[in-house]
């Protein structure tokens, strides 16, 4: 036996998620990524003596949709609090936050591993700011502060520890991002640290219930490394225990270019944040009418499209839930839908040939070249018989690499089908002619090569011969003659 | 009577039937600070230039008919309230020559109303004290005894106002800091509210228990202060979306069937004989103008002083949080690391008594230590708030001391931090349980030192505490008394 299937590993998330508002939490400067250091802050932001904060009420909107997508309960009271530590990024000296009372409380997400449904637990979601940069780069001996992003609003969603893989910790971050780009509430960007993660992460005797010491592993920032940093730590702590020692409560980095995590700070060294309610904001009281508008609001969300791509298109399972992933994509196939009235073929093409160029490009669907409307296009050339599937191919291709419409493509290179009888008969009878053997062994009765004349004339068309056509034509001049 | 002595309303009444101009007036309170200043100390900062082109624009307002009732008034505004333009210290040596880029809302809404900004006075580092003593910079004098303190933290403004330096002033009352520098000078100091005043520009002491309030030379002159200042803030979501009345309107001098409280907590064995005759007297003053006095009861005004340690020490330590050396302000040199540029540039920024208090504060939220004391603190908050609630069924109106002494000696009490502290035991309840409250004179010490007369209402009833203390001054004569050490010098 070895010794991971003894153990097994308890993982809860901590999401931190930009809010995608106009203006920051508690001012009115701009929320956004990439402008020049401190030019989007103002005295509130700075943390200037004598300011106070003003609530975001976009901010309230967005976490009581994300709250109501996630089924939990939305307090009718909340309270801010402030988390006080010092640090250059953080100009008054604490975070606003909140502790006792936060906006919404439980709910859960529901994931599918390896075909398996499982409904995650969540804790809560509470709303806070963000911190501003520290920029080491230059010279060694001085840091430089760009408070920018300093009172962004920041949505935090906490897990129940109730992932026991890292597949499933990956599952549960998708569909978090995914439902959070649904409600256009955070862009889920990891790179630019729009959603950001913290891993907790224990082990435990496989089929105990009690918890083990957890270490926390701090801001992972891709779905790649959370999965890597998850294994490393699981498989760190079943060494410690299987040598003998004891896992110790920690914040641990994750070091990806090694592949290991590493100690931060002990208990020890943990900060003592000195909660308390945050004396310059009033609480948040939610009005009912208010919150039930807001939920009037919500679009169809991931489960729901999922369950309705299956019933309304008759697509399988797997297909409904690749297209629904995805906000971008389930827009996208349904554009494309509603334009040919071809859902099969549609889900085939995105799931396909559209994917795999995407991919290899590196490109997001909301920017494809193919829209959907040049997609509709070309599956119209084909159901009405102007390009066969095969040489749909092609055209796709082309159309991805140049951005031009499937009739254009097909003008240009010459491509429609053949469907001429008399065209086709002609290209069948010279490849009867070149083919005098084949031709004896089919009419002695070896009907395989059936395939081969097929093959031959779609050949000698350029395969530009409409293949039922060929089919038809080829049948009758193959029967003996007489 | 020179311009000086004269109050707002006075001032308003001659500036407004132009027989004195702003600019007149300004030259008067200049001249006095000139005289005066040098041995009271009250100022840190002088606004001349910012108060010539205000005086300047409040004549020509004048001249087109459109003066409000502090249209040319010379005012001085605390240095804990943020001033566009003109450094702000907080009378700390960490804020160094911090120099807001914005006006507190109060300071804006002054300086529409038409008033002079004569400048900023000196405080208890950040508001902390009962003496002024704690000034980084200086120590102001009682214009009655310049031995002695003027109270504080507002201490500068109240010296500023009773010497006759300004009309009026602004400061801000976190358990006492306009009410007993009031009391300790001779004039009249008002709490509003919490939550009548917004507090957006005021440099936080301990944002839950923080009002900013006037210091005048009688009741009508608090009143047309608060008119200008009163009202909800879109920029503090802690002020009150609650209407503003006219409180000047609500000067009427007629107290008859008013029910006033005396809480006989506040009355205590051993108490000040004289502080005790003057209080006592003063409530038979309004007895005779028709009140209807009696007795209440406010349980929990023991635990007030510890409570208010424990509460306003937590937020004072998350508040000065940010003077960090980091972005404006005091750093340190030479650090070695950023651990030892915060170590440093706090250590040596910071005055003794804020120290105290940010180690208090600190201790009190600490992981082990918050529920018995943060948490205890806010539930005995509650409890002193609902003692208020109670006596307001009965009552309209509560008249307690101000100060259990008259001003005491400079160096008294700066050796013992709880003495110090107790200044304020007559004070803080009203902080603690949000309801206005209002200093003005009630006779003096054989010493010939004010004493304080200290009149409480119900929460946004501000009007009925004015009308109460405006009856009493309408009735008493002290406060036109004028301290012997504001005569020196060149009289305008």
């Amino acid at each position: 036996m070895n010794a991971g299937s003894k153990y097994e590993a308890v993982i809860g998330l901590e999401v931190h998620a930009q809010l995608l508002t106009e203006s920051k939490n508690f001012c009115g400067c701009a929320n956004r990524f990439g402008a020049p250091p401190n030019t989007q802050t103002c005295p509130v932001c700075l943390g200037l003596p004598g300011v106070l904060p003003v609530l975001n009420r976009k901010a309230v909107e967005y976490i009581v949709k994300t709250g109501l997508a996630f089924h939990s309960k939305i307090a009718p009271e909340s309270r801010f609090a402030r988390k006080n530590y010092f640090y250059p990024d953080l100009p008054k000296g604490y975070q606003i936050s909140q502790y006792e009372s936060p906006v919404c409380e439980g709910g859960r997400v529901e994931i599918v591993v390896d075909g398996e449904v499982r409904n995650v637990l969540l804790h809560r979601i509470h709303l806070e700011e963000d911190a501003g940069k520290n920029i080491h780069e230059g010279s060694a001996d001085v840091s430089r502060v760009d408070l920018n992003r300093a009172g962004v609003p920041l949505m935090e969603i906490v897990s129940e520890p109730e992932l026991r893989t890292p597949e499933e910790a990956v599952a549960y971050l998708k569909k978090v991002r995914n439902t959070l780009r649904y409600l256009n509430v955070c862009d889920g960007n990891m790179e630019e640290g729009s959603f950001r993660c913290d891993a907790n992460v224990s082990i435990r005797p496989a089929g105990s219930d009690a918890l083990g010491t957890k270490a926390e592993i701090k801001n992972v920032n891709s779905f790649r490394f959370v999965k890597q940093a998850i294994a490393c730590e699981v498989e760190r702590q079943i060494a410690v225990v299987e040598e003998g020692g004891r896992v110790v409560q920690e914040t641990r980095l994750f070091d990806s270019a090694r592949g290991v995590t590493v100690s931060m700070r002990s208990k020890e060294e943990a900060h003592d944040y000195r909660y308390f309610p945050e004396p310059d904001l009033v609480p948040l009281v939610l009005d009912r009418a208010q919150v039930e508008a807001w939920a009037r609001e919500l679009p169809e969300l991931p489960d729901a499209k999922r369950e309705r791509f299956a019933r309304e298109y008759g697509l399988s399972e797997y297909d409904a839930a690749f297209l629904s992933e995805e906000r971008a994509a389930a827009d996208y196939f349904e554009e494309t839908v509603r334009l040919s009235g071809q859902p099969k073929a549609a889900a085939n093409w995105i799931m396909g040939d559209l994917t795999r160029f995407l991919n290899e490009a590196g490109g997001e669907i909301a920017a494809s070249p193919v829209t959907p409307e040049r997609l509709a296009g070309m599956l119209d050339l084909v159901e009405n018989g102007t390009i066969s599937g095969k040489i749909a191919k092609a055209v796709f291709e082309e159309m991805f690499k140049s951005g031009k419409d499937a009739a254009g493509v097909v003008k240009e290179k010459g491509l429609v089908q053949v469907s001429d009888a008399g065209e086709i008969e002609r290209v069948v009878e010279q490849v009867l002619a070149d083919n005098p053997n084949e031709l004896a062994a089919y009419r002695g009765g070896k009907e395989k090569l059936f395939g081969f004349f097929v093959g031959q004339v779609m050949k000698k068309s350029g395969g530009k011969a409409n293949p039922a056509k060929v089919n038809e034509i080829l049948k009758a001049k193959l029967q003996p003659p007489g | 009577m020179s311009l000086t002595e004269k109050t707002a309303h006075e001032l308003s009444d001659l500036l407004r039937k132009k027989e004195v101009k702003a600019a007149e007036v300004l030259d008067g309170a200049f001249a006095r600070i000139r005289a005066v200043d040098p041995s009271i100390r009250a100022f840190l900062t002088l606004m001349e230039e910012t108060a010539r082109k205000q005086a300047a624009a409040a004549d020509e307002r004048i001249a087109r008919g459109q003066a409000g009732p502090l249209t040319g008034i010379p005012v001085a505004l605390k240095d804990n309230l943020c001033t566009r333009g003109t450094r702000t210290t907080c009378a700390s040596k960490i804020l160094g020559n911090f120099v807001p880029p914005y006006d507190a809302t109060v300071v804006s809404a002054l300086d529409k109303a038409g008033a002079v900004f004569v400048g900023k006075t000196n405080l208890d580092e950040f508001a902390m004290g009962s003496s002024t003593e704690n000034s980084a910079f200086q120590v102001t004098r009682n214009p009655w005894d310049k031995e002695r303190i003027p109270g504080g933290s507002s201490g500068g403004s109240a010296a500023a106002v009773a010497a006759d330096m300004c009309a009026a002033a602004l400061g801000s009352d976190t358990g006492g800091s306009i009410r007993q520098p009031a009391a300790c000078c001779g004039i009249v100091g008002l709490k509003p509210t919490y939550g009548r005043v917004s507090r957006y520009g005021l440099v936080a002491f301990a944002s839950s228990l923080d009002q900013i309030g006037p210091l005048a030379k009688d009741v009508r002159d608090a009143a047309l202060i608060l008119d200008a200042i009163a009202g909800k803030d879109p920029a503090d979501s802690t002020s009150a979306d609650v209407p503003v009345p006219s409180h000047a309107a609500a000067l009427t001098g007629d107290v008859r069937g008013l029910r006033i409280g005396i809480p006989k907590e506040y009355f205590l064995e051993g108490m000040d004989a004289e502080v005790e005759k003057a209080v006592r007297d003063a409530v038979e003053v309004l007895r005779r103008l028709g009140a209807d006095v009696r007795e209440v009861s406010l349980p929990h005004t023991p635990y007030a002083v510890a409570v208010y340690y424990i509460l306003a020490t937590s937020e004072a330590s998350s508040n000065l949080a940010r003077f960090d050396g980091v972005k404006y302000a005091y750093r340190a040199g030479r650090p070695s690391d950023l651990l030892d540029m915060y170590m440093k540039s706090r250590a040596e920024g910071f005055g003794a008594e804020v120290k105290r208090r940010i180690m208090l504060g600190t201790y009190a939220l600490s992981a082990g230590y918050y529920d018995a004391y943060y948490r205890k603190g806010q539930q005995v908050r509650t409890l002193i708030k609902q003692d208020f609630d109670r006596a307001f069924e009965t009552v309209d109106v509560i008249v307690t001391p101000t100060a259990p002494t008259p001003a005491f000696k400079i160096g008294e009490k700066t050796a013992d931090p709880l003495q110090m502290y107790l200044s304020d035991i007559f004070t803080i309840s009203v902080n603690l349980a949000g309801v206005p409250g209002l200093s003005l004179p009630c006779g003096f010490s054989s010493g010939s030192l004010p004493i304080g007369l200290q009149f409480l209402a119900k929460a946004f009833d501000e009007p009925t505490l004015l009308r109460a203390a405006h009856a009493y001054e309408q009735a008493s004569e002290w406060h036109k008394r004028k301290p012997p050490a504001a005569g020196e010098g060149a009289k305008a």
